[in-house]
């Protein structure tokens, strides 16, 4: 695969480390920035992104040039504004943000600067997931040498704008990767996520308009204002721009992530990236894009992994990042390793996701314990149903946790049948 | 006119409030948790989810919440829907997975929220089979006691406590199911308004701990409406009995005064009328021994001692207007003082002729909540009023409601208004000597001694009207401040000057009358509001009297030969020595009192009072406005109303003096026959009185000819409690007074008056939550009118006195090489006389301490030498207190001190 088909990654060498600013600079970094702000007015730079089809990286793929124009025109200057990146990179399964930032922070910085310059924000914030040590002293070097280069701090490149980047550790939280939970824990207060309106766009952090983007997306800003936004357009396979960093877990010969063409296959990145499933392994199922999305089975391993395509077959996106359930692992298990984590996740703010969600942990605890009855499906169902729907919960935390259950009901609804009337995990048993 | 079909009707409703609050108002069953009338919506428990649908042809439709969703004109939705139904019954049962369902032991059983949301919803039957979540419980203090295991995390009460009444000591603590509301550690609750919680919680986990001691079911409880007597704000009560005890205070709403909230003071601070402290029996003197006697005995001995001389009566400013007006029927209006000393009564005149004389509006509580620039003038009004504080702390969030309208958000979206007004700019500016509790939300604060304040104060007024006085010599500090007050408040469309006499500073309350009477030349609306010490202050500045110097004088002077004091304890306003020599100068002192305090000791005569909650009568809080409390308990026969015992002893007097028994005759003191005849008689003598009338319907009210019933039909004591005694029914306490029953039988209805509801109750409702039943619109007023009146007439607009207030600006002060300006400390626990005889109250109090500036703080214990001796306390640092300043605990030290005074203070232990 040639150099400028994964631009995202091309400059991550696991053996020589991050490229420092002179390395980076070398290798085309701070161009786009050199572009945009000498060249190109904010509203341009909104105008490429939006060009370029770049789609939200986080999971909900909303367009990025779209969420940027509700941001308030003022310049930086005259209103407090703020540029977050989401890294608090909590989804099980998931760990592209990890890579890009421990392998290219400087990459993550010129696109928050970029980011920053378009919607006119004067304060960056990168909210971190704790447990991310390295990236955390990769991105505080990288953010020292940006600024010792002058691409941070005052009226940068002579330009007049002004843009500096903190580093927020989170407390961890997996909510804090909900945006409005994320600005409520910047606050210093209890992770909740916020009603809308007011969206961040005009009242987010300290209720000021603020733009909270992907570390993925953000990655992506650089090549797209260095090589516009009809190259970035024409990267993808499907109807979506751009590259997209895919991964798979699970029993694969070879688990990892790999930077591909949006639109690429699910056939292909399993087969030709991981190497197909470990010997005596079989596919059984797979969560596409991460453990808040829907099981899909091998029906649908010819389905292209963009926005449209994966909804189509009945399951998200997310982020991209697979999670393969294989012929030899019990499902039920799987599920209720999956709701174990949500419900420790829940905030605690809204009812049916707080005391719903341990419910359904109980429930398929008491499956896989062999004290299964009956009825449980019908409450496991009533739950994927009552919390499943968008609108009944404050957010999509419980909605996201009821993905992979109410399509396991169904994938695996035999496996439940064998583990109630066997009275526990047959594969336990035949362990 | 907005309509919204609700099941397939039409409604009226109103734009600008959510669906929940049109479902109720238009008296629907709609369960609900977090949201709250003052509160707001957040959307936390999803409990009022209603099946909504996009127009007639839509068959779908969507869940939505009914608290998040705002009103849109056609709107059209379902609450007897299946879905909606049954996501609601789920709510319930996911908030029961974990709830102890230990009702029966649960003090918040039948009138639980809890309870009633889910009989409501018809959720039944148990189907989580698993183990429940169980926490450890706190102690909170005396106040409030904590369950946490009923919790069903709505997240009220941090909610209250936080956001609302601006405490930082309870939080949710923990996540997902775990989730936790108490404090970082175990501890009495620092909030003023703690006891709120009690009411804000919707189920059992914050519960009156006092209450818990005397426990009843409230289905059991007798009511009384009445009006609190711990300061001088006049929040409504209901006083909730059971036979011969007050079991417990609520809260009773008053759309324009306390609406939802009561401070602790005010609903813990009863216990005195349960005390031993209480005054049972006549007591007579014999032999100079304290001996109970019959009521008959004691008052012929008045008859005896008034026939010795002169008779001069001592009223009190926490005495009912009934018990004071027929004082001085009884000893006559030239010998007739109000009981407070020549400062307290020239600061409680000033006040009442100030408030009368300003241009602009006396606003309500309710009314301050809405005011968008407030100068505090040297009044720490967190201690004083406590309730007023807290409505000047909604106060500051009015900048915030402008931009929330501007983002189309709400104004009861509470979190969202929250975060859009997070850097919305504060409108309050806080003057005084010491830090209070509203510092923290105020734009600025200013420390300075009294007569610098009323300085700035008149200042302020120049800025704003240069034809008021000038000031001259003000530092450069003093100048920014002045410039940055007046410029908030000439901005503002409800600017509002608050003041008061805590620091008997007439200076003060001028400059305050001084600042609003100069906006209200260009905003008519600028409120001016001044603080009174005690909860009758403001009726004792219109019906007017002698000061206790000139009851000393004429004592001095032998003319008085029998005093009577009702109600007051002299200790708190004369020195010790004064009180001797005034004692010992009259032979004959009467004592009409409920509370033994120490005078009584030597009194000839001492006769017992009914309290508050075993009498009716009348008070006039500081904004004038008249409210009527209601008999609650019925005390054993000796104990009466104060003004029965002036009518007892005017009856025996006028047997043994025809000369005063036609003076008495013409007062018709001896011939009124309840309440409603003193007050009648208070109108005619007294016509800025008059309309006390109409604080509430008298005795011959009825509604369908019925009196009104005190008790719930429900109620199961009335022939068992007596069983051990006696099984026959007994008949119940008669209430001459009032238009009660005091028994289950009765009229009782939403409609009816508020000044007489006894309690919240309607059907599926048994909580407070009822209330949104009693009211016309939600947090509006009530179906049946407003309760209470004012007697200030409505301003002239178009008269402008030409500052008649702005005279006496004072001098700055100077500090005195050996001597230190000693300035109140009042305690919102601790300098209130009869809420210290309440234990869970005394238990809050903390000792009294010597507060002093963190320059001056070196030894642990200092002296101060005050006029009546010397004082040792402890030294406590208090940053911000000005240089030559001092605070020393109001009535807990010298408890007739008059601030504010030089002393001398010097290291404890010291020579002096």
């Amino acid at each position: 695969m040639s150099h400028a088909e994964r631009p995202l990654t091309a400059m991550i060498d696991p053996v020589t480390g991050p490229p420092d600013c002179a390395a980076y600079e070398r290798a085309g970094g701070w161009q786009a920035t050199r572009t945009a702000l000498r060249t190109l007015a904010p509203a341009e730079v909104v105008d490429i992104v939006t060009r370029s089809r770049l789609r939200g990286r986080g999971g909900a793929g909303f367009g990025t040039g779209q969420k940027w124009s509700f941001v308030p025109r003022e310049p930086a200057s005259e209103r407090c504004k703020y540029l977050i990146a989401n890294a608090d990179e909590m989804e099980p399964g998931t760990f592209k943000d990890r890579w890009l930032m421990e392998g290219n922070p400087l990459q993550l910085v010129e696109g928050m600067l970029l980011a920053a310059y378009a919607i006119q924000a004067g304060h960056g914030i990168i909210f971190l997931r704790g447990e991310y040590h390295l990236a955390r002293t990769r991105l505080h070097d990288a953010i020292a040498q940006a600024r010792h280069g002058g691409w941070l701090g005052q009226d940068i490149l002579g330009s007049g704008f002004s843009f500096d980047i903190h580093v927020h550790v989170s407390a961890g939280r997996y909510i804090c990767g909900e945006e409005t939970a994320l600005l409520t824990a910047l606050e210093g207060r209890r992770a909740t996520p916020r009603s809308k309106p007011p969206f961040p766009q005009t009242g987010g952090l300290w209720g000021a308009p603020s733009v909270v983007n992907n570390v993925e997306t953000l990655s992506n800003l650089p090549h797209i204002i260095a090589n516009g936004p009809e190259w970035f357009a024409g990267l993808g396979i499907g109807p979506d721009g751009g590259t997209k960093i895919y991964g798979v877990s699970g029993r694969v010969r070879r688990p990892g992530a790999w930077e591909l063409p949006i639109g690429t296959p699910l056939r292909e990145i399993i087969e030709e990236h991981a190497g197909g499933m470990q010997p005596g392994y079989g596919l059984r199922a797979l969560l596409p894009g991460g453990a808040s999305t829907a099981f899909v089975d091998d029906t649908a391993l010819d389905m292209a992994m963009d926005y449209a395509s994966v909804e189509k077959a009945g399951s998200r996106l997310g982020t991209g990042m697979a999670i393969i359930l294989d012929d030899r692992t019990c499902p039920v298990g799987m599920l209720r390793n999956l709701e174990h984590f949500f419900a420790q996740e829940s905030c605690g703010w809204c009812t049916p996701c707080r005391d719903g969600l341990p419910w359904v942990e109980r429930l398929l605890d008491a499956i896989e314990a062999g004290t299964g009855m009956a009825e449980d499906i019908d409450q496991l169902d009533r739950h994927a149903r009552m919390l499943g729907t968008p609108g009944h919960t404050f957010c999509a935390h419980a909605p996201g946790a009821m993905a992979p259950l109410a399509s396991g009901l169904k994938l695996f609804a035999r496996d439940f049948a064998d583990h109630i009337a066997g009275r526990g995990c047959p594969l336990r048993h035949a362990a | 006119m907005t309509t919204i079909r609700i099941d397939g009707r039409e409604w009226p409703t109103r734009p600008g409030i959510n669906l929940l609050q049109a479902c109720l108002e238009a008296g629907a069953n709609l369960p609900y948790f977090c949201w709250h009338p003052e509160l707001g919506s957040v959307g936390a428990c999803r409990q009022c989810a209603v099946r909504q649908f996009s127009g007639p042809d839509d068959r779908t439709g969507r869940l939505v919440m009914a608290c998040m969703t705002p009103v849109s004109d056609g709107a059209i939705i379902a609450i007897e829907d299946a879905q909606a139904r049954a996501f609601r019954e789920g709510v319930i049962e996911w908030m029961m997975v974990n709830h102890p369902h230990d009702c029966p032991v649960c003090e918040e059983g039948g009138e639980c929220h809890l309870q009633d949301m889910t009989v409501m919803t018809g959720h039944n039957q148990r189907r989580y089979r698993f183990t429940k979540r169980t926490h450890r419980n706190q102690d909170l203090g005396p106040f409030v006691k904590h369950e946490m295991n009923r919790c069903i995390a709505c997240y009220r009460c941090v909610r209250f406590y936080r956001d609302y009444a601006g405490g930082d000591d309870l939080a949710a603590f923990a996540s997902h199911d775990s989730v936790y509301f108490g404090r970082a550690e175990d501890g009495a609750l620092q909030n003023a308004f703690s006891g709120n919680l009690v009411e804000i919680c919707p189920t059992g986990v914050f519960t009156d701990k006092p209450f818990s001691g005397v426990y009843t079911r409230k289905w059991d409880l007798r009511g009384a409406p009445s009006v609190c007597v711990h300061c001088a704000v006049g929040c409504n009560i209901i006083v909730n009995a059971r036979e011969e005890s007050v079991r417990r205070i609520v809260n009773r709403y008053n759309a324009a005064v306390n609406r939802y909230m009561l401070c602790d003071r005010g609903r813990f601070g009863h216990g005195f009328v349960n005390a031993d402290s209480r005054i049972r029996m006549p007591m007579r003197s014999i032999d100079g021994h304290p001996a109970p006697v019959p009521t008959r005995d004691a008052v012929m001995q008045f008859a005896r001692m008034a026939a010795d001389g002169p008779v001069v009566g001592i009223a009190s400013p926490r005495a009912s207007m009934e018990t004071c007006f027929s004082l001085r029927a009884l000893v006559g209006e030239a010998r007739f003082s109000t009981g407070q000393t020549q400062v307290e009564q020239a600061c409680g005149q000033l006040a009442c002729t100030l408030l009368r004389q300003h241009p602009g509006v006396i606003p309500s509580l309710h009314e301050m909540e809405s005011a968008d620039g407030v100068l505090v003038l040297g009044e720490d009004v967190c201690a004083t009023a406590p309730r007023l504080g807290l409505s000047l702390r909604q106060s500051v969030r009015q900048p915030s409601f402008p931009m929330a309208d501007a983002a189309k958000v709400p104004r009861w979206m509470d979190a969202a208004v929250r975060t859009i007004g997070c850097d919305a700019p504060s409108g309050l500016f806080i003057l005084t000597p010491a830090p209070t509790d509203l510092d923290p939300v105020a734009a600025q604060c200013f420390r300075a001694v009294p007569d610098d304040i009323a300085r700035i104060g008149f200042a302020i007024a120049h800025r704003i009207d240069p034809s008021a006085p000038t000031v001259t010599d003000l530092t450069d500090e003093q100048v920014r401040l002045v410039e940055h007050a007046a410029a908030t408040l000439l901005a503002a469309k409800k600017p509002l000057v608050v003041s008061g006499m805590q620091y008997g500073s007439p200076a003060l309350m001028r400059a305050a009358a001084a600042i609003a009477s100069a906006l209200a030349r260009t905003i008519p609306a600028s409120g001016l509001s001044l603080v009174l010490p005690e909860c009758n202050s403001m009726g004792l500045a219109l019906l007017g009297g002698l000061t206790l110097e000139a009851v000393m004088a004429q004592a001095r002077a032998g003319k008085i030969a029998t005093l009577v004091i009702a109600e007051n304890d002299l200790t708190r306003r004369l020195s010790p020595a004064a009180v001797v020599e005034l004692l010992e100068a009259v032979p004959n002192i009467v004592i009409i009192d409920h509370t033994d305090t120490p005078p009584c000791r030597d009194a000839t005569l001492v006769l017992p009072a009914a309290a508050f909650s075993e009498c009716s009568g009348t008070l006039v809080s500081q904004e004038g406005r008249a409210q009527r409390f209601f008999q609650a308990v019925y005390p054993p026969q000796p104990i009466r109303a104060g003004w029965r015992w002036m009518q007892a002893l005017a009856r025996a007097q006028g047997c043994v003096n025809v000369q005063a028994a036609a003076r008495i005759q013409a007062t018709g003191l001896t011939t009124w026959q309840g309440l409603d005849d003193v007050i009648a008689a208070l109108g005619r003598a007294c016509p800025i009185l008059a309309g006390m009338v109409d604080a509430a319907p008298g005795a011959d009210y009825r509604i369908d000819g019925q009196k009104l019933r005190s008790q719930t039909y429900r109620a199961s004591g009335r022939t068992v409690i007596r069983s051990h005694i006696s099984v026959r029914d007994q008949p119940p306490p008669g209430s001459p007074d009032t238009p009660f029953s005091s028994s289950m039988e009765g009229a009782y209805t939403p409609d009816m008056p508020p000044s007489l509801v006894p309690g919240y109750q309607v059907p599926s409702w048994n909580s407070v939550q009822s209330l949104n039943r009693f009211q016309h619109e939600i947090g509006g007023d009530m179906r049946g009118g407003i309760s209470g009146v004012r007697l200030f007439p409505a301003p002239d607009a178009t008269d402008h006195p030409t500052h008649p207030c702005a005279t006496d600006i004072p001098a700055a002060f100077a500090r005195a090489e050996d001597s230190v300006l000693v300035l109140p400390d009042t305690r919102l626990f601790g300098s209130e006389e009869l809420s210290m005889l309440s234990p869970p109250v005394a238990a809050r109090a903390t000792p009294p301490t010597l507060r002093v500036p963190t320059g001056a703080a070196g030894p642990a214990h200092m002296t101060l030498h005050l006029p009546d001796g010397a004082h040792t306390l402890p030294v406590e640092p208090l940053a911000g207190l000005p240089d030559g300043v001092v605070l020393c605990p109001s009535h807990m030290v010298s408890p007739a001190f008059m601030f504010p005074c030089m002393a001398r203070i010097t290291p404890a232990g010291e020579a002096t």
